[in-house]
Formats: structure tokens, C-alpha cells, sequence
């Protein structure tokens, strides 16, 4: 890549920012403005991922694997400078956030965007903020894109308003606010060790780190990996994360599925680049601990989707669930687990923002206390309009209702549970698979693993089950619902998309066992970033 | 110095932890206060403690790196100190919220019996 081409890496972070500060000029009556320069934000995004995806899956020239892109800001170069880096990993995630974006953003059309003020731009700082967590290549900068993340999600927790939110949006806020200090001390402690804060540099290096300093790298990792588990919902880390997400407005919840795994994604980035097989005496650090964490993650989350008593809190348990497989798939440090991982990441994330969406219409007339009111205005250009004025240009009404949300409610059981034939099934298998494959023997933990991811599947049944036959079949006496084009679209592409995935099975695993084996391979990351070329210094032919 | 450092970030850690745990929504903005003058004094040790020598080098002179002190915590502390001031301030319009909806400044917007 050359010329303009070259500035794409850098386009997933930079175009949201600026379209979500040229959203602050406008009024906040202007909302079809606003709308349409979301929309096509988002679309901006996924493209730029489309043309990311192909080039970080073309082989390099001279036939090897292919080669991260790295972006130096400012032409400094690594590790002095900012870098950022999109390889396959952090693009699969690129791809994963601008399609939920998407989706979540023309769900909101229907009505949730006008439920409070600024939700176009908290939502697109929000994207920037996950887009570059997952660029950069800088722990450092890391620490930066999470404020930037956590920031707008504070803004989209308590969009819409209401008791419930603020007492919800107090503690989300104060849990992160105390976590991203615990994130300081581990990133000051790893640079005291070493020196270094770039990711790259830290990989080259932590093999040669003296056997004395190597507890206080732990301890630091130990600390950093606190940060990002409490976002990905480790037990016991993750009390607050059920009743936060099913406090949030329901785009704002689908989008926060994403954020979880901004914890998964980051702790299988550290964990590949500074303990993989070449890291010496630090090889294997707290694989171990992310096995059992992962273990007691499942297990929490199947006593927690059992006994939710509404379906916010069995998609929030659920997104338990599906961190603790992952961090134990992460914990067994096998290229192909991790590869199944890496699909069950997306099916799973896919499958329970759909379900997220789908949530509101099927228990709307259920129950009322988290509709928002009509909040007085805050700010003196805002909207403030009753939420149940209807505009008829927001969509019109399907008919047949119940049978479109009570085919979503299906699809998205199957997924949730994991039943054939859908990715969630595809998703799980491969994982056991994995965990099977090249063992002689089978470690009890692997054995608990197996038996915890089947068993989940099913509690996961149990519940959609009850929560179907409750809220679906049974006669209600409450006015029928009704669902708009605008809300069912989004679920439909998001589910579609997992169809897709399962037909589409073979090459999506070859591309997540691509980007497995890259994550073994740690040295090529770091050869990679630090050989960078600057523009201004053509390189020096070998 | 190194003592009176470590004695001062032990002192901001361990109040800050126990106004943390205060039942009152102010008590655990100033908790998260103290705890990030104490992260930020943390950050400034891990680049080792220098008295009276610079952080930035002159262009074009042959210098000696021991003379100069570690700039870069001193720029993270920068960052750290701008962002925790942000989020202290989105946290303190969160709680204002929270008192006018609930009628309370307990943490969990409702009144327990037997706390202070």
C-alpha cells in the first residue's frame, strides 16, 4: 500500500472523530442530519475494514504470511513514536465493531436516538474509541482509546435517563473510573521493568528480562490483565456487568457486546505477544489462572441465566458466558483453539447483539419502567418531544408481528444455546474439537471446560425456552405489538450474518487459523512494527 | 526521598481505598481523587527518582542520557492527570443526577439502615 492508501489504518479512528465532532455544530433538532452522517459513518467504517481485511489477508510478495500494516504517526519511528497496527486480529475486530455499529445505529432510528441528547456523537466516539483500542499498538495508547471508550459509554448508559439508569451509570461509572487506575499502575509498573511501553518493543524484550525484575513484570501484567478482565466480565469481576447492560437503551446495550470483548480481545493480544512460547522465563504467565477464571465465569453465568427473571439479564449473563469461554479457550494457549475461539467470539458477539435488539419489541407492553419519560431539557437546543410521538417517516409498521419477533426469538435461541445448525454450534464444536484434537491426555480443566460449554448450551435452552413460552405463546390480554421496519432490519442482517457464517464456515475458520498461527508467531509482530519504514527515510535495500 | 515518596503514595492509596468503601457518593469521589494523586505519584517513580535535572536534551549537543531525568512518566502523568480530571467531573455531574432522581447521596440510591 502507497500514497493515500497507506493513512486507511488510521481512518477507523480518525473518520468517526471528526464526523462525530462536526455533529456538535449542528442543533439537536437537525436529527436527520445527524442520522444520516451516522449512518454513513458506519458504513465509512465497515468499508474501510473491507479493504483492510483484504490486505491484511493477501500473502506478502515473496509468498511468506502476510505482514501487519503499520501506521507510524507523526513518521516517528518505533518504538519512539505512536504506532499503529492493524493485523489480522485487530481487523477481524474492525469488521465485528463497524457491523454492530451499523446495525445498532439504524435500530436507534426508530426511536432511541431521540430518547436523550448527543446519542449520534457519544455513539460514534464510542465506535472511535473501540476502533482504536484495537489498532493500537502502544499500551500506553491503550490506556487512552479505554478513556475514550469508557467515556462515551458513560454518556450511552445514562442516555434516556431515569432512576434506573443513574443508579446503574453511578456504579458502572466508579468501577471504571477505580479499574483504569489499576490499569495505570500496571502500565508504569511494566514500563519501570522495562523500559519500553511499546507492544512490539515489550515482546522483543520480556525474553531478556533478568530473573529479579521478572516478578515485578508479573506483578505489573497481573494488574494491567485486572483492567481488562473487569471489562470482559471475569468472576468475580463481574457483578456490574448484568445490571449495567440491562439498564442501557438497547442499541447502546447491542454496541456494549462489543466492548466486552474489547477486554477479550486485549488480554489475547498481551498474553500472545509478551508470554507465547518465546518469552523465556515468562512463557505460559497466567494461563493457568485464565483457565480457572474462565471455568468459574461459565459456571456463574449458568447460576445467573437460570435464575434471571428478565431477558436483559439473560442476554447479560449470557455475554458471561461467552467471556469465560474465551478466556479459558485463551488460557489453553493452542493455535487451534484459539482459532474456534476466535469464531465463537464473532458468532457469539453477533448472535447476543441481535438479541439485545430483539429484547425491547418482544417485551414491549410487558413491562414499562425502563421506557424513558419526556426528561426536561438539559441542554437549551435540545430535542425534547414525548417518546411516544410517532413519526411516520421512522418506518412503517410489519404486520404479522409476533411471527417475525417469534422468528427471531428462535434463531436467536439456537445461537445463544448453541444448537445445530447454526454458528453458535459450528462455534462450540470446533472448540471441543480443539481442546480434543492433540491431547494424549486430557487435563481435568479441559475435561470441566467441555463439560461447563455443554452444559451452558443448555441452561441457555432452558431459559430461552421459558422466556418464549411466557412471552410468545401464551394469549396475552396487552395491546398487540408492533415492530417497524427499521427495528427488524438490523436484527435480520445480524442474524443473516450469522447464517452466513455457517455457510461460510470453511473459510472464515482458514482466516481465524491465520490469524491464530500470526498470534504464535510474536516475533514476526515485532519485526514487522519496529522495522517500519519512514516515509522520510526510503529503507535501506538488505 | 524515596521514603517520603512511598510513605506519601502508601497514605493517598490506603485513605483513598477506605473513602472508596463510604457509603456517601462524595466520600468515594474524593477516594477516587486521592487514589489517582497516588497512581500518579506512582507513575512518576517508575521513571526513578531525580532531583534537579531536566527531562528534555538540547539539539545538537553531545550529551550524557545519565544527566537528564525520564521524560516520558512525566508526559503519562500529564495524560493521566487530564483524563482522571474528566472522568472526576463526568462522575460528579453522574452524581449530582443520581441525588436529584433518588432524594439520596447514598451509593445505591436508597437509604440503609445502620450505615453513617
Amino acid at each position: 500500500m502507497s500514497g493515500w492508501a497507506s493513512h486507511l489504518v488510521i481512518g477507523p479512528i480518525v473518520v468517526p472523530l471528526v464526523a462525530a465532532a462536526a455533529m456538535l455544530l449542528f442543533n439537536d433538532r437537525r436529527t436527520w442530519l445527524k442520522r444520516a452522517l451516522g449512518i454513513a459513518t458506519t458504513v465509512a467504517l465497515f468499508a474501510m475494514a473491507l479493504v483492510l481485511l483484504q490486505t491484511v489477508s493477501t500473502p506478502a510478495a515473496d509468498g511468506g504470511p502476510a505482514r501487519p500494516l503499520v501506521y507510524l504517526l507523526g513518521d516517528w519511528a518505533a518504538p519512539f513514536g505512536i504506532v499503529l497496527v492493524a493485523d489480522r486480529l485487530s481487523v477481524l475486530m474492525l469488521m465485528l465493531t463497524s457491523i454492530l455499529g451499523f446495525a445498532a445505529m439504524v435500530y436507534a432510528l426508530a426511536r432511541w436516538d431521540r430518547a436523550g441528547p448527543r446519542f449520534h456523537a457519544l455513539f460514534l466516539l464510542l465506535l472511535m474509541g473501540v476502533n482504536g483500542a484495537f489498532l493500537t499498538g502502544d499500551i500506553f495508547n491503550l490506556f487512552v482509546f479505554f478513556e475514550i471508550l469508557l467515556a462515551a459509554s458513560y454518556g450511552l448508559v445514562l442516555h434516556g435517563s431515569g432512576v434506573v439508569r443513574i443508579k446503574a451509570g453511578l456504579h458502572y461509572v466508579t468501577i471504571n473510573v477505580a479499574t483504569s487506575l489499576l490499569f495505570l499502575i500496571g502500565v508504569s509498573l511494566i514500563y519501570g521493568v522495562t523500559g519500553t511501553l511499546n507492544m512490539a518493543d515489550l515482546a522483543a524484550r520480556i525474553p531478556h528480562v533478568p530473573a529479579s525484575d521478572l516478578m515485578l513484570l508479573e506483578g505489573g501484567a497481573a494488574i494491567l490483565g485486572i483492567a481488562f478482565l473487569v471489562k470482559a466480565g471475569m468472576w468475580p469481576l463481574s457483578f456490574w456487568l448484568p445490571t449495567t447492560y440491562a439498564a442501557a437503551a438497547p442499541p447502546a446495550a447491542a454496541l456494549f457486546a462489543i466492548m466486552s470483548k474489547v477486554g477479550i480481545y486485549v488480554i489475547l493480544r498481551l498474553s500472545s505477544l509478551f508470554f507465547g512460547q518465546d518469552a523465556g522465563a515468562a512463557a505460559g504467565f497466567a494461563d493457568t489462572w485464565l483457565t480457572i477464571g474462565g471455568l468459574a465465569t461459565i459456571a456463574y453465568g449458568v447460576i445467573g441465566i437460570l435464575s434471571a427473571q428478565t431477558l436483559t439479564r439473560v442476554a447479560g449473563n449470557y455475554i458471561l458466558i461467552s467471556s469465560g469461554t474465551l478466556l479459558a479457550a485463551i488460557g489453553t494457549d493452542s493455535a487451534t483453539v484459539w482459532a474456534a475461539a476466535l469464531f465463537y467470539l464473532v458468532s457469539s458477539t453477533l448472535a447476543v447483539a441481535a438479541f439485545y435488539l430483539l429484547i425491547e419489541p418482544v417485551e414491549r407492553g410487558e413491562r414499562d419502567e425502563l421506557a424513558p419519560g419526556a426528561p426536561g431539557a438539559i441542554f437549551e437546543d435540545e430535542y425534547v418531544g414525548t417518546f411516544d410521538e410517532e413519526e411516520d417517516e421512522s418506518g412503517i409498521a410489519i404486520p404479522a408481528t409476533i411471527a417475525v419477533l417469534g422468528g427471531g426469538f428462535i434463531l436467536c435461541s439456537l445461537l445463544l444455546s448453541g444448537l445445530p445448525p447454526l454458528s453458535g454450534f459450528i462455534a462450540k464444536f470446533a472448540i471441543i474439537d480443539g481442546l480434543l484434537i492433540f491431547e494424549d491426555t486430557i487435563a481435568p480443566t479441559t475435561w470441566a471446560l467441555i463439560a461447563l460449554i455443554i452444559l451452558s448450551g443448555l441452561a441457555a435452552m432452558i431459559t430461552m425456552t421459558r422466556a418464549g413460552i411466557d412471552l410468545l405463546w401464551t394469549p396475552a390480554d396487552r395491546p398487540q405489538s408492533y415492530l417497524r421496519v427499521v427495528e427488524a432490519a438490523p436484527i435480520a442482517l445480524l442474524l443473516a450474518l450469522c447464517f452466513v457464517l455457517m455457510v461460510q464456515a470453511g473459510p472464515v475458520m482458514g482466516y481465524m487459523e491465520a490469524t491464530a498461527r500470526a498470534l504464535g508467531q510474536p516475533h514476526l509482530y515485532s519485526e514487522a512494527v519496529l522495522s517500519a519504514p519512514r516515509i522520510s527515510q526510503p529503507p535501506v535495500a538488505p | 526521598m524515596e521514603i517520603v515518596l512511598a510513605l506519601g503514595i502508601g497514605i493517598f492509596t490506603a485513605s483513598g481505598i477506605w473513602l472508596l468503601f463510604r457509603p456517601r457518593t462524595f466520600q468515594v469521589i474524593i477516594g477516587l481523587c486521592l487514589l489517582s494523586y497516588a497512581v500518579n505519584l506512582f507513575i512518576l517513580a517508575m521513571g526513578r527518582l531525580r532531583m534537579d535535572a531536566p527531562p528534555i536534551i538540547e539539539r545538537g549537543v553531545a550529551v550524557d542520557p545519565s544527566q537528564y531525568a525520564d521524560p516520558l512518566p512525566q508526559a503519562l502523568v500529564l495524560t493521566a492527570i487530564v483524563i482522571s480530571f474528566a472522568t472526576t467531573a463526568l462522575l460528579l455531574v453522574v452524581l449530582l443526577a443520581s441525588r436529584g432522581q433518588t432524594g439520596t447521596d447514598h451509593v445505591d440510591g436508597e437509604e440503609k439502615d445502620g450505615e453513617p
